[in-house]
Order: structure tokens, then sequence, then C-alpha cells
């Protein structure tokens, strides 16, 4: 069954009854809405970022204000590039994985992507015209929750009736990590946005939790929104673009068994390091810690299997885009998921809770990990789908590779130093007792690593504008397959 | 599809035998470091439960056998604190604040603490170093609104300016140009000649005019020749410091609309002794007479 692949970027080597089954339409377009998205939301992110250090630039306008285009920075890089990245490569995979196209055909898959666009465009204009439950990466009010739940029951049945009708005995492991992701996140947005409407006419709801169950609620769900949404999910992408980029086996078996269930038992329990020091009890506060301590290994499953896919393939790394920014992402998902648990230490939480740190630590997972392994997954998928023989431009990549991972570098550090100088401001206190910097003068600290961070930003931008034009190039300019294979066997080059 | 295992060239592993897609599997065992460190974190979790509060039941929950809360430590720490520092707080309370500046023990103490103090509660409006800015008084010069020794200075924290407390200092000045008690032609001379105190107007004979409006309507509250008046929190004029600006236009603005600055009775807001501490590290700033 093995296909020989050579050079270039490799093609599938998908065996369906025929290829022609396979729904590719949806996923062509999931591929460019990621691409959309993704630079609205980096865009957005650099306007914010650079918002912080010269506030003229919320312009006075409520529209404009930080309050209101942070949620849309982060609903933008979460639920939509992440979500379009992850909704379009799940398509992807099952149906090549199982050998079967999707159940239902393109029909439903369509609903799912518009209905899904639509979620984005409610909750995106509704938060600038300052609509919002306030509650951090679940701000949609109860129409919006509603509708995404509609869409996402739709989502489950899609994926799980085309794991149902396979055509391979077992299911891959890409597949049990979004399959756990879809079913995951269903629960944490129903329960989390249990809400009663004012008024069926009216946008305003009131949550059904009140104190610090709510806010338990809201971090138990939050914190599986990083977990099952930007991890499981990413996992899933990562265990089929990196070993078919590598044409390597999958490194371990039995190690993908124990830390997907290891995960996914683990992760449930680690919200409440995001309340460390609150009104939540202190059982509940060790709980959290000492669960997320234990993650740490779990996470690091992903990483070795990963990394080590690529053993007898290094050298892949030089000539395979997809494989650079794959196997980047696992190198900075280590990294993230060793920090997280640190973090979750009560002692270290005393120093890095409310500081830039963290968000220093978020954005080392979303532009390292999460934004870096879909797009090897874009450069893998573009050529495919569109069937061309591989990118547009070699050196583009490069030059995208290159800038991201300077902006990276740049942001993360940039709020290392920012947030741990803040935590230590915070605290600094004489011999009396009396704190030494005021807030004020820790805001003015921060100046200039807010200006380096948004530099960063606009590197990030830079790179992602780069992508998307060789990307839109490969698919106008580059040089076609020579045709349609029927079977589907395929040989690159 | 049966399952076929195959030996991997590469690392001598053999295949699980399954296929998706043209990827196989590795049958390789977990790494050993890794689920040794696994059940570290595993054993570290279990001890930790065990020492501090964790496990909950129906209506409890395991209290851990340090007997620690987070309740008591941050109690203690409070308290200890507190402790340490009543005897200052008594002392700076018990001293009158003409003389707190004499005891090098309450200095310190007023250094130490008034910085953050001021820093948290003054610095918004007086800036950082109590420079001020436009319609807030610079409190690190020797021009003084209501007065620069320690006594007015304390009155003035403790109570405010133009608030609702009952002892607020109070003064307003008319609106001479809202309220029609001058002429705009008036109000053009007595602007000049306000300048003209400061050496900084620059149409004499406009300012010769406006020295009669002022005598009649300004010199009753600034002083016949714009030296101020603390008593009434009237600025003084001849001096080229100026709180809302001392350009022509502003100038004339200020005699039009009036200003009506204010700030809140800060006893209201904090203990004795920090109002206290507020009003000594204040004249400290450098201004105090």
């Amino acid at each position: 069954m093995s296909v020989a692949v050579s050079g270039g970027v490799p093609i599938t080597a998908a065996q369906p009854a025929s290829r022609e089954a396979y729904v590719e339409d949806v996923v062509r377009a999931f591929t460019i809405a990621t691409m959309f998205w993704g630079i609205a939301a980096f865009t957005v992110g650099v306007l914010i970022a650079f918002q912080l250090a010269f506030p003229a630039l919320n312009f006075g306008l409520e529209w404009t204000s930080f309050g209101r285009v942070r949620p849309l920075h982060t609903s933008a890089a979460i639920f939509a590039f992440g979500g379009n990245a992850l909704l379009g490569t799940s398509f992807f995979v099952v149906q090549r994985t199982c050998r079967a196209p999707l159940f239902g055909g393109a029909l439903p898959a369509w609903f799912i992507f518009w209905g899904y666009q639509l979620f984005i465009v409610l909750a995106g204009t509704g938060y600038l015209m300052g609509i919002t439950q306030g509650k951090e990466y679940a701000e949609p009010e109860w129409y919006t929750d509603l509708w995404l739940t509609i869409v996402w029951v739709a989502y489950l049945i899609v994926f799980a009736g085309t794991l149902i009708k396979r055509r391979e005995p077992h299911i891959y492991v890409a597949n049990w990590f979004y399959l756990a992701f879809i079913i995951t996140i269903a629960m944490l947005h129903i329960v989390n946005n249990l809400a009663v409407p004012v008024s069926f006419t009216g946008t305003k709801s009131y949550g059904a939790f009140a104190g610090v169950q709510d806010a338990m609620i809201q971090w138990w769900y939050g914190h599986n929104a990083v977990g099952f949404f930007l991890t499981a999910g990413f996992l899933g992408m990562m265990y089929y673009f990196i070993p078919k980029a590598a044409e390597r086996p999958v490194y371990s078996y039995r190690l993908s068994i124990i830390h997907f269930w290891a995960l996914i038992f683990l992760y449930i329990w680690a919200g409440p390091h995001h309340l460390h020091y609150t009104a939540l009890p202190d059982w509940t506060q060790t709980l959290g810690m000492v669960f997320s301590i234990m993650l740490w290994m779990p996470s690091w499953g992903g990483m070795i299997n990963g990394i080590m896919t690529l053993s007898g393939a290094w050298d892949k790394l030089r000539t395979n885009p997809s494989l650079r920014f794959t196997v980047t992402a696992v190198a900075f998902y280590g990294m993230s998921t060793f920090e997280g648990p640190v973090m979750s230490i009560k002692p270290v939480n005393a120093l890095s809770h409310y500081t830039d740190w963290t968000i220093g630590h978020v954005h080392s997972g979303a532009l390292g990990w999460v934004a870096f392994v879909t797009f090897g997954a874009l450069y893998y998928l573009v050529p495919v789908l569109w069937r061309r023989k591989g990118l547009w431009s070699q050196t583009l990549v490069e030059w995208h590779f290159w800038t991201a991972t300077l902006g990276i570098v740049l942001y993360i550090t940039s709020m290392w130093v920012s947030g741990i100088m803040q935590g230590l401001m915070w605290r600094a206190y004489d011999d009396m007792g009396f704190l030494q910097y005021s807030f004020v003068e820790t805001v003015a600290a921060m100046h200039p690593y807010y200006i380096i961070r948004g530099m960063g930003g606009v590197l990030f931008l830079t790179g992602a504008i780069i992508m998307a034009f060789n990307l839109i190039r490969t698919v106008k300019n580059g040089q076609p397959l020579a045709e349609d294979r029927p079977a589907g066997l395929v040989a690159a080059e | 599809m049966s399952t076929h295992i195959e030996k991997d060239a590469h690392t001598g592993r053999e295949t699980t035998g399954h296929e998706w897609d043209g990827i196989k599997e590795l049958n390789t065992p977990l790494p050993k470091w890794w689920l040794y460190t696994f059940y570290a974190c595993i054993a570290f979790a279990l001890v930790y439960t065990v020492l501090y509060p964790a496990w909950p039941s129906l209506h409890s929950h395991t209290k851990g056998v340090l007997g620690w809360t987070r309740r008591d430590t941050v109690k203690s720490e409070l308290d200890t604190r507190q402790q340490a520092l009543a005897p200052i707080k008594a002392k700076l309370l018990a001293t009158p604040i003409g003389d707190v500046e004499k005891d090098p023990d309450l200095r310190n103490y007023v250094q130490a603490a008034g910085h953050i103090a001021f820093a948290e509660n003054c610095a918004a409006c007086h800036g950082a170093g109590g420079a001020g800015g436009k319609g807030f008084p610079n409190l690190a010069d020797d021009d003084w609104l209501w007065g620069g020794s320690p006594e007015q200075i304390l009155q003035t924290v403790t109570y405010g300016v133009r608030n609702s407390n009952p002892d607020s200092r109070v003064s307003d000045m008319p609106r001479f140009g809202a309220d029609g008690l001058l002429t705009k032609e008036q109000i053009n001379d007595v602007a000049e000649y306000v300048l003209s105190l400061s050496n900084t107007g620059t149409d004499k004979a406009a300012a010769g005019r406006g020295a009669q409006v002022f005598a009649d309507n300004c010199a009753a509250c600034h002083g016949e020749k714009g030296e101020g008046n603390p008593d009434v929190g009237a600025p003084r004029l001849n001096d080229a410091i100026w709180l809302y600006g001392g350009d022509k236009a502003t100038v004339v603005q200020t005699i039009t609309y009036a200003r009506r600055g204010s700030m809140p009775a800060w006893s209201e807001r904090l203990d004795p002794a920090t109002v206290k501490l507020l009003a000594a590290y204040v004249h400290s700033l450098g201004g105090g007479k």
C-alpha cells in the first residue's frame, strides 16, 4: 500500500473508491476562509497591541476602543482562523483516513461552512456594537450561541457519520483527537452559555450561574477551550500532516493511545488554575494545580510523537515547507505545554497571574503552535486541493518562515520581560511594608515592551500576507498536475 | 484491509500493521523517561493533595495535614505588618502636623509611606512628582492656592475643595462674561492688565484701561497688586504661574466663564493617619512654607 514519493511537495496518496467521491469544494472554502480570517485576526491583533502602547489609537470612538476590539481579535484568532482550520482539515483528514466521503455528502458540509461563517460575523459585529456576555472567549450573546450550537451539532453528525461508515477497520489517531475536540467543545459551549434572555427580541441575557460558581464554570470552559479547541483539535491536524509530509510512520502507536486518554482525562480538571488566589476555595485551587502538573507528560506525548516521526526524514525539514512549519509548531507546543504547568504552580502563579507573562504564554501557543501547524497544513493542502505540482515559490515560504519566527520571538520574549517585571514591581515593597511602585508606574515601565510586542505582531502579519500571496499564486499560476488521475493513486512529480 | 505487520528499516521497529491514507504506525514502546516523569508528576500530585486542602466530599473537603489555609496566611502577614507599623502611626497622629518634619523617625516614615500613598491617591491628577498639570496645581513649587503651611495643607487634604463636604474649602469666582458683569471690551482690558502684572502683556493702552476694571472687580480677592489671597483660594496673578494657562485667550476664557476646580475630601476616603501622612508628604515635596 505504500506509495513512493520523492522530493518537492508530497501529494496525497489517497485511495478512495474514486477520488471524485471526496467532498473537496467545502475543504477548499475552509482553506480560503482560514487564510482570510487569519489575516483579519492578526491585523486586529496588531491594532490592539499598538493601542496598548499608544492609547490615541483608540480613536476616541466606542466601536474602536480596546475593550470592544480585543474580543474581536481573540475570537477571530481562535474561532475564525483556528476554527476554520480545524473544520476544514478535519473534513479533509476524516475522508482520507476513513476512505469514505463525508456523511451526507456536500450539502450538510456547505451548511456547516456558511453557518460557521455566519456565527463569526454575528459574534464579531456584535462585539463592535457592544453586545457581549462579558465572558472571556465566550463573549457572544444567547442568539449567537444558539446558532453555533445548531451548526456544531450538524458538524458532529457529519464527522461521526463519516467515521461510522469508514472503509478502514480502525479509526486513525487524528480522528480520535478531532472527535474529542468536537464533543467536548459542544459540552463546554452549552454549559458555559446557559443563560436566560431578557426578551426574545433583545440581545441581552443573564447567565445561569453567579459568583464564584460562575467564575469556575467560565474557566472550566476557558481552559478547555485551550485544551480541546487549541490543543486536541490541532494535535489531530499534527497527526495527519506530519507523517504525510515526512512520509514516515508515526513514532509510537502506544504513546498515542496513552497520551490521548491521559490528556482527555486530565485536561478537564485543570481550569481552576485560572482562579488561583481568588474567592475560589483552597481545595479547588489545589486540584486545579495538581491536575495541571500531571498534564505535562500527556501533553509532551504529542510532541514526542510529532518530532520522533521525523526520525529518518530530518533532511526533509530543509526541503518540505509544510514540514518545517508543523515541526517548528510542535517545538513551540512542547515549550508552552511545559510553561503552562509551571505557571499553574501557586507560588509561580502569584507572580505571573494578571501580568503580560500570561499573554506571552498564550501567544507562544497561539502563534507558535496553532498558527504554525495551520500554516504547515495550508502549505500542504493548497497544492493538493487545487491539483498543483507544488507551491508557486519556495523562496517566499522561507521568507514567511523566518519573518513569522522572528515575530514570535520578539512577541514572547518582550512579554516575558514585561510580565515578570510587572509582577515584580507589583509586589515590591520596602522594609516598612510599603509598596515601591504605584500601578501607573508599572504601566509606564511596560511601554517599550509593548512597542516591541507590536513590532513582533507586524512581522507575524507580514509573514501571513506573504503566505496568502504565495498560495493565491499557487492556485492561479501554479503548474497543474498533468491530469486528474482516476483512482487517486498519485506520486509527486 | 487486513493487518499487515512490517519491519521499519530505519528504526528496526515493527509497525502495528494498520494503514490510513498511506500513514502507518510503529509499535514503539513508551519512552522510559516519559513514563517515569509522568509517574513522578502523579506522585507529586498525590502527596500535595495530602498536605494541602484538596479532595471534596458532599459538604466539606479534606483539610490537608499541614492545616494550611490561604485566609490564615494573608491574615497573619497583614497583622504582622500592621503591628509593626502601629507605634509610628500612633506617633504621627499624636504629633502636631507642624512638628512632623522635626522628628527623624516620622520624617523617614512620611517619605516611605507617603510616596506610595501619594502615587495611589494623588498622582492621577497632580502627577507622579506632584508637578501638576492644566487645572491641577503644582504641589512641588511654592505657589499655593489655599496656603502652603503644614496646617493649611492638612486642612485642604482633609476636607478638599469645592465638594459636598460641609467643611470643604469653598470660593467661587464670578462668571464675569457669561453672567454679563463685564463687557467684552472690559474683559479684554482687564486680561491685558492681568498679563501686564507678570510683564507678559502686549497692549499697554488696554492694560491701562484695565487697571480700573481690576481695582473694581478683582482686587477684593486677588489683592490690589494681584498678590492673591490663600484665605479664599484666590491665586496670585503677578508671578507668571498659571493653573489653566497664561496666554491671552485662556485668561479671557477664565475671566468670562470662571473656573471651579475641585478636590475630594480625603477624610471621607482614607483613615486619619493616611490623610495626615499625605499632608506631611505634600509639604515635603519642596514647595511648603
